[in-house]
């Protein structure tokens, strides 16, 4: 398990090792959304907000 | 083979559908479709030598577009832009099932809040009101009076987008607490489960509890045509029990077209991505035969 650190609030996050660019993971200090934007190394953004076309 | 996955949001449905593909030995082009353009000839997403494209964007826009391109470029993609369009509307929807004559919730459209409300005061209350483009139970209005219906359709022609001055009046179904969602490839039913709620919408994504449940003859032949009547494909059909619990009647309510699994995937013994992947080898397997005029997308 890896860390990198949030965005929103600089707090570490921990991620597991099957991580996939595109995830989205929930910051642990937060609770901010974040995006994997890379996986080696990991790197995170802020994820985008919920839009009205989403879903199945 | 070599599978594309269409994506802007990787879920853990699709985590597991990577890892069984990775598993197996596939190799996977992830394509994010945020990233991409589309010409009409051609695409920046490196599609070429894929031997099937599996939709999976969160976006219904984005999944009508990037999958009506990828087809017009002949690279097989499941589902198909086709079976996406009638799924992502469920207007469409609606109309592709009873066209079938499958059961289905009566339904009305109307384009003004007058007219809507006429067929609100003709179904009696309750009923409901939904957009005809959204998912995981956003936005859906179960009516109870008049003084209700007038508030939210003037709510819906002033706040919302276009869409939303579609009316999608429908009958309210009085379900025993729970809905029915089963995941099918083609038609033939992988599992499915019930979806149970104090509330009376029961979607999973709105909380509802998950178990197994078995798929009877009835619903098999149902699922089998509410997949034919939208084109086939990787799908997940909604059925609701009329007449109780256990009634063996049922009321298929929608199929959806980017369907997501793992509450499915938790709640049965099924191994649902491992279903879903025998599925792509089989499709991409009948691709390839169907092929003999070579792929060739360059970038735009």
């Amino acid at each position: 398990m890896t860390q990198a650190e949030c965005v929103e609030c600089g707090g570490d996050v921990s991620l597991y090792d099957d991580l996939e660019v595109g995830e989205i993971i929930d910051c642990g200090t937060c609770g901010a959304e974040l995006e994997v934007i890379d996986v080696s190394p990991p790197v995170l953004d802020r994820a985008p907000e919920l839009e009205e076309d989403w879903g199945e | 083979m070599k599978v594309g996955l269409l994506y802007s949001r990787i879920r853990k449905d699709e985590k597991l559908l990577l890892a069984e593909l990775r598993d197996r030995g596939h190799e996977v082009e992830k394509i994010d479709v945020r990233k991409e353009r589309f010409g009409l000839e051609s695409t920046t997403a490196n599609v070429e030598d894929l031997d099937i494209v599996v939709d999976r964007c969160l976006s219904t826009s984005r999944s009508l577009y990037a999958s009506r391109f990828l087809d017009s470029y002949g690279v097989p993609v499941v589902n198909g832009p086709e079976t996406a369009d009638v799924c992502a509307d469920k207007a469409k929807n609606s109309l592709a099932l009873a066209e079938a004559g499958v059961p289905t919730p009566a339904t009305e459209v109307a384009f003004t809040t007058d007219a809507a409300l006429e067929a609100i005061e003709e179904f009696g209350y309750p009923c409901v009101l939904k957009p005809v483009v959204g998912s995981w139970g956003r936005l859906m209005a179960k009516i109870e009076s008049r003084s209700a219906a007038e508030a939210i359709l003037e709510h819906k022609a002033t706040l919302g987008h276009y869409e939303h001055k579609v009316f999608y009046v429908q009958e309210f179904v009085d379900k025993p607490g729970r809905d029915i969602r089963v995941v099918a490839v083609d038609g033939e039913p992988v599992a499915a489960m019930t979806r149970t709620s104090d509330h009376w919408l029961t979607n999973a994504a709105k909380g509802g509890e998950v178990t197994a449940f078995e798929v009877d003859e009835t619903v098999a032949d149902l699922v089998k045509t509410a997949s034919d009547a939208v084109g086939g494909g990787l799908l997940g059909v909604d059925l609701m029990e009329v007449g109780g619990e256990g009634s063996g009647e049922y009321t298929v309510h929608e199929v959806n077209h980017t369907v997501e699994f793992k509450a499915l995937n938790s709640a049965v013994e099924t191994d649902v991505p491992a279903a879903v992947v025998d599925w792509l080898e089989t499709k991409a397997e009948a691709a390839a035969g169907n092929d003999d005029d070579a792929v060739e997308v360059t970038a735009p």
